[in-house]
């Protein structure tokens, strides 16, 4: 290729998009990323399905109906928080995030193609689970307020996970121990926010410790637009306590991005 | 006359006790190319990544490029080519993705496949970080600090791990560069690569600038000659600044050879190996004058 086009200096949108191609080429070319976070939560709906899929846990809702929110919820934390904190902080130990650093790319520029690649990969991961919640357990699609419902669930849990990760990636000093700190703290968030179990049916402490962290209100917000209306009786207080979820999930966004930029380090902490 | 590129006044960066940078003076002008020599440790990769703008400095004033690199904004990047030290087998991109995302962020940046050839990486073009050897990654990581035009490109270490020809290969990259009126800064431990790139060695030691001239110049501090040979048995050595004299005085004491003459001016490595022995000493006597 020849110079035959004048060049024009770069603007804002146009590096966002040149990075967030690279950004989601590292995503779709990671065998970790593809396995442990896109695909995992949809292998898990499918063996948590068939296995346990069938038992009704309330009149006309099955477990696997149960699941499906739940394992919605799981793969914005996924995407999110459990991907953003392990890869921003492998970057920021391979001195990745300082060759970033040291290129004309804007900070703001930079971040925000990480949240695109965030969207646009949870977008396609629940649209996918969906996807199989429908085909495989009968699942029903949300009708005209439940996608309004859904809609503001999925981005206040998204933008809520993307900034603890970001924020979380600056405590994983040493990268390569990352999933021995993240892996047990999604585990257990899993366990006692109605994911894998249900809600109502863990010790009453547990819900409340499972009540201070976003999963559990997420995974709430998402069973109130995939499960029949009957099932608002079976939920704690007996409502999908939709102002509270859009309460905590903000709070916690709010505690993500002032966390996120008060540590955000371009360079490893022993480099300075 | 034009700002120079480069230029620092007092330098210091301090690590608690340790001085890494210990009060260092330097300008560089427009289109030089500059060699920072020196031992591991000796304060090179500090100095370099302060000027970089990756490092707080402790005390003193730096200029790059008319900006002070701690504060200098977004676009001062466009006008400057970083290499880091240590290069990365991470990463998904082959070395051209790599080069035209690189090349999407400039306003004015080289042609990614020419770019791609000086640094010999044709036939490496589709193949990503980890199926390369070091030494094309460290070529790939040349050509990314160089594919936006930068008016300066900061070369720590690059040809660390090299072997000879891919060595000569990069000096040949580095003098095209050089033909383009590039300002170039590199850090290295390779004496021979420094007398054949720089127009000015710098010679770092302990913090300190302990020789700051041109290869010529610095050879020629070496004047003292040594003049060794036998006599009466004995084995005679003798350090003079006028070894021609002293050989006039030989020739007239002995009549026919002079057993085992030789006359000896030190080498570049000579000079650099003393200048680096004497700095050593100096801040173990500080050291101890302190204790």
């Amino acid at each position: 290729m020849t110079a035959v086009t004048a060049s024009s200096a770069p603007t804002w949108t146009s590096m966002t998009r040149s990075r967030l191609v690279v950004e989601l080429k590292e995503f779709l070319r990671s065998r970790e990323q593809m396995v442990f976070i896109f695909f995992f939560p949809m292998m898990l709906l499918v063996l948590f399905g068939s296995v346990f899929g069938g038992q009704e846990i309330a009149p006309g809702v099955t477990f696997a109906a149960y699941f499906l929110p739940g394992m919605v919820a799981s793969g914005i934390l996924n995407t999110g928080f459990q991907s953003l904190a392990m890869s921003i902080a492998i970057d920021r130990d391979e001195d990745v995030l300082k060759r970033v650093h040291g290129t004309p790319l804007p900070p703001t520029a930079f971040f925000a193609a990480k949240v695109a690649q965030v969207l646009i990969v949870s977008v396609v991961q629940v649209a996918a689970l969906v996807a199989i919640g429908v085909v495989m357990y009968d699942a029903t699609l949300p009708s005209g307020s439940g996608w309004w419902t859904f809609t503001w669930v999925f981005l206040l849990g998204t933008a809520a996970s993307t900034t603890l990760g970001i924020a979380m990636s600056s405590l994983l000093r040493n990268a390569k121990a990352g999933s021995a700190i993240i892996t047990p703290i999604v585990l257990f968030l899993q366990f006692t926010s109605g994911v894998f179990l249900v809600y109502t049916q863990i010790p009453t402490f547990l819900q409340h410790v499972a009540a201070i962290f976003p999963l559990k209100w997420l995974a709430q917000g998402m069973r109130s637009v995939f499960l029949p209306e009957s099932f608002e009786s079976a939920e704690v207080n007996g409502s999908w306590q939709h102002p509270a979820t859009a309460i905590v999930l903000t709070i916690w966004v709010i505690v993500g991005l002032v966390l996120a930029v008060r540590t955000f380090r371009w360079t490893r902490h022993d480099d300075n | 006359m034009t700002e120079p590129a480069i230029s620092i006044a007092g330098l210091h960066k301090h690590y608690g006790d340790l001085h890494a940078v210990d009060g260092i003076d330097l300008e560089i002008p427009t289109g030089e190319v500059f060699a920072l020599l020196g031992p591991n440790g000796a304060g090179k990769s500090t100095t370099v990544e302060i000027l970089e703008g990756f490092r707080k400095r402790t005390a003193g004033d730096v200029t790059v490029l008319g900006a002070d690199p701690q504060h200098a904004p977004r676009h001062w990047r466009t006008r400057v080519g970083v290499m880091l030290q240590g290069t990365s087998e991470h990463g998904a991109l082959t070395a051209a993705e790599s080069l035209r995302y690189a090349a999407s962020l400039y306003p004015d940046p080289r042609d990614v496949d020419e770019t791609l050839d000086a640094v010999g990486l044709t036939e490496k073009a589709g193949a990503k970080p980890a199926t390369l050897s070091g030494g094309q990654r460290r070529r790939l990581d040349v050509a990314l600090a160089v594919i936006g035009r930068p008016e300066l490109v900061f070369l720590d270490e690059p040809t660390t791990g090299f072997d000879p020809e891919a060595r000569r290969q990069f000096w040949t990259l580095i003098d095209g560069l050089r033909g383009d009126g590039t300002t170039i800064l590199l850090t290295t431990h390779y004496l021979d690569e420094a007398d054949h790139l720089a127009d000015r060695i710098g010679i770092i030691a302990a913090g300190r600038m302990v020789a700051l001239d041109t290869p010529a110049g610095l050879r020629s501090r070496a004047s003292a000659a040594r003049v060794t040979w036998t006599e009466g048995g004995t084995r005679r050595v003798e350090e003079t600044a006028t070894p021609t004299a002293l050989l006039r005085d030989l020739l007239a004491r002995h009549d026919g050879e002079i057993a085992g003459l030789e006359v000896v001016h030190p080498s570049l490595e000579d000079v650099y190996l003393q200048l680096i022995d004497d700095a050593a000493s100096a801040a173990r006597e500080t050291e101890e004058a302190q204790a």
